[in-house]
């Protein structure tokens, strides 16, 4: 089993990201043990068991440096869990991921943000989680603050903050760098409008200046507008990988379908549950005329 | 120098990776320490003041019990608890820093290592401060003896230090990896810590026991003090620092240097052995199972 490890960009190989028959697994088991007195309980009472469930399977994707993709699909289909395994926050249980060049993942904004410091602070301890080191910081101070426009709260605890503020300062200072890969999951939906649309026009900066783009939204007109590339994945499985235009335009059309369906369903269970009643109502008439006979 | 960093490659998992990550373990530590001490002007003065406190209490309280005209006996016992609370504090915040970090973990791709490794050097410079205690008890008894007390000597506290902070590392990594995944282990080590208490001759001497055993063999009775004594002297990796902390602060200040309180290579060796197989394990269990983590917190 190979584990993910990141390479410098030069390596010959056209692809930048290799995802090669992925697999994840989880514990589905109805209880998480996580304390010794359970576990010796279970183990006495042959109760440990391991649930298998798995959050993708054999997924491959293979994405040349500069391009943009989507990765599309419902609740729970393993778009995060993906992304999760491209930015080495979680080891396939099968398969291997290679990763040539810098990554920077705004899975979360600010993740390791620590309310009770200033903003200041919070710029270094950021900074330095996503790996960068204090001098490199210092020379991109300014520009983290101006992007941020925290000017004026620089020196007062984050945890005075509001939600979007924090995340302002996240992606200012997640953004710093020109990474080769940048990870974007749905993190966009936070802050005012127009600060969105200073993260829209900087990630496109990003994308004209070379950077490969990994997206993740349910927002397919953002898709389209982002992404050349898109995969679709359902119940930890690739559905369909291809052209952006076409898979956002048959993914549409099949949410619309499943609405649609779920909506004939709905209706076919109302109207069986109305027929059921009916038919209640006509017994109790029934046998109240047989009572009063 | 740098150019030797730059080609430094560790590999991914290991625990040399952190050293790539240095400026976030000074940012994780300095975190520590501010919000420690920020907006109470009293933060300092409380790092010094506690142990100042608890060892005039411990001090009246076990020359009352004891009656053993330990000379110097404040300085004994600080000197050994100040030590023992270095290496119990440091491992009892290691425990909980991946479980603390969970969010942080999930998000984003951080040395493991990094988290243990800030609890137990944020410790480490927190102990450095409440030295000042110590600094002002030995400063009042140069006083009342009319004689210095510190001296060169002082300075060796650092070779203990060292190994305790290793050994306390080895020990932070296996517990914070097993309260992973049994959280429960607080409970244990906090029992368990009570008996490490009584096992590392922080209150009492080591010659208590020598002396009881001479009294059991002049009895003809079996000297089971001698045994005692030699496991606490030779498998309590916590109580060889401990002698070696006082044998730099404690000793030099005394006339007559009891001979359980002298040390030698042995206890040098022992406690850097203790320390390193301590280190070994923990990075050994601590990188077996990191990839786990992640599905348990």
């Amino acid at each position: 089993m190979e584990n993910s490890n990141s390479q410098p960009l030069d390596q010959g190989s056209e692809y930048i990201i290799d995802v090669e028959d992925v697999t994840v697994r989880f514990n589905k088991s109805t209880e998480k043990i996580n304390d010794l007195k359970e576990y010796f309980v279970k183990l006495v009472k042959h109760q440990l068991m391991f649930q298998e469930f798995l959050a993708l399977q054999n997924v491959s994707l293979h994405i040349k440096k500069g391009e943009a993709w989507a990765i599309i699909g419902t609740n729970g289909s393993g778009k995060s869990t993906l992304l999760k395994v491209i930015s080495k926050i979680l080891k396939p249980y099968k398969g291997s991921v290679t990763v040539r060049g810098t990554v920077a993942s705004l899975i979360e904004l600010g993740a390791g943000i620590d309310p009770k410091l200033t903003a200041r602070e919070n710029i270094y301890l950021n900074g330095c989680i996503l790996g960068y080191d204090k001098k490199f910081i210092d020379s991109k101070f300014d520009e983290i603050v101006e992007f941020s426009e925290l000017e004026d709260f620089l020196d007062s605890p984050v945890q005075n903050f509001s939600s979007g503020m924090k995340s302002r300062l996240g992606f200012s200072v997640a953004t710093i760098v020109q990474p080769d890969i940048l990870i974007v999951d749905e993190v966009l939906s936070v802050g005012d409008v127009l600060f969105r649309k200073k993260c829209m026009n900087k990630m496109n900066e990003m994308l004209s200046m070379g950077t490969t783009l990994l997206f993740v939204s349910h927002n397919m007109q953002q898709v389209r507008a982002m992404c050349n590339k898109a995969i679709w994945l359902n119940h930890g499985k690739v559905l369909k990988i291809g052209d952006a235009e076409g898979i956002c335009n048959e993914y549409e059309t099949n949410i619309e379908a499943i609405k649609a369906e779920e909506r004939k369903k709905r209706a076919q269970a109302e109207k069986a549950l109305n027929d059921q009643a009916e038919s209640i109502r006509k017994k109790r008439e029934q046998m109240n005329a047989a009572n009063k006979q | 120098m740098s150019s030797i960093l730059k080609k430094f490659k560790p590999k991914e998992g290991s625990f040399w990776e952190t050293f790539k990550y240095k400026d976030l373990l000074y940012q994780l530590v300095s975190r520590d320490i501010k919000l420690k001490y920020r907006r109470s002007f009293l933060g300092y003065v409380w790092s010094v003041l506690n142990p100042l406190l608890i060892m005039i209490i411990m001090a009246v309280v076990f020359s009352f019990l004891f009656q053993r005209n330990l000379a110097l006996f404040p300085i004994y016992l600080l000197a050994g608890r100040t030590m023992f609370e270095f290496v119990n504090n440091s491992v009892g915040k290691a425990l909980g820093a991946i479980t603390d970090n969970a969010t942080l973990l999930k998000k984003t791709y951080v040395p493991k290592y990094m988290f243990p490794l800030s609890k137990v050097t944020s410790t480490m410079v927190d102990f450095v401060f409440s030295l000042g205690a110590l600094v002002i008890v030995m400063a009042v008894f140069s006083f009342t003896q009319g004689r210095v007390l510190f001296s060169l000597w002082n300075l060796g506290i650092i070779i203990p230090i060292i190994q305790a902070y290793i050994f306390a590392l080895g020990l932070g990594f296996f517990l914070a990896q097993l309260h992973v995944f049994f959280r429960d282990i607080r409970y244990i080590y906090n029992a368990f810590v009570t008996m490490w208490l009584y096992c590392s001759a922080i209150f009492y001497d080591i010659g208590m026991f020598y002396e009881k055993a001479d009294r059991q063999i002049a009895e003809g009775s079996l000297p089971y003090a001698k045994y005692l004594a030699f496991v606490v002297e030779n498998l309590n990796p916590l109580y060889i620092y401990i002698k070696q902390f006082r044998y730099f602060v404690w000793v030099p200040g005394i006339d007559n240097v009891p001979y359980w309180a002298a040390v030698n290579q042995w206890d040098f060796i022992l406690g850097t052995i203790y320390a390193i197989i301590m280190f070994a394990i923990g990075t050994h269990f601590f990188k077996r199972s990191q990839d786990k983590f992640i599905l348990y917190i």
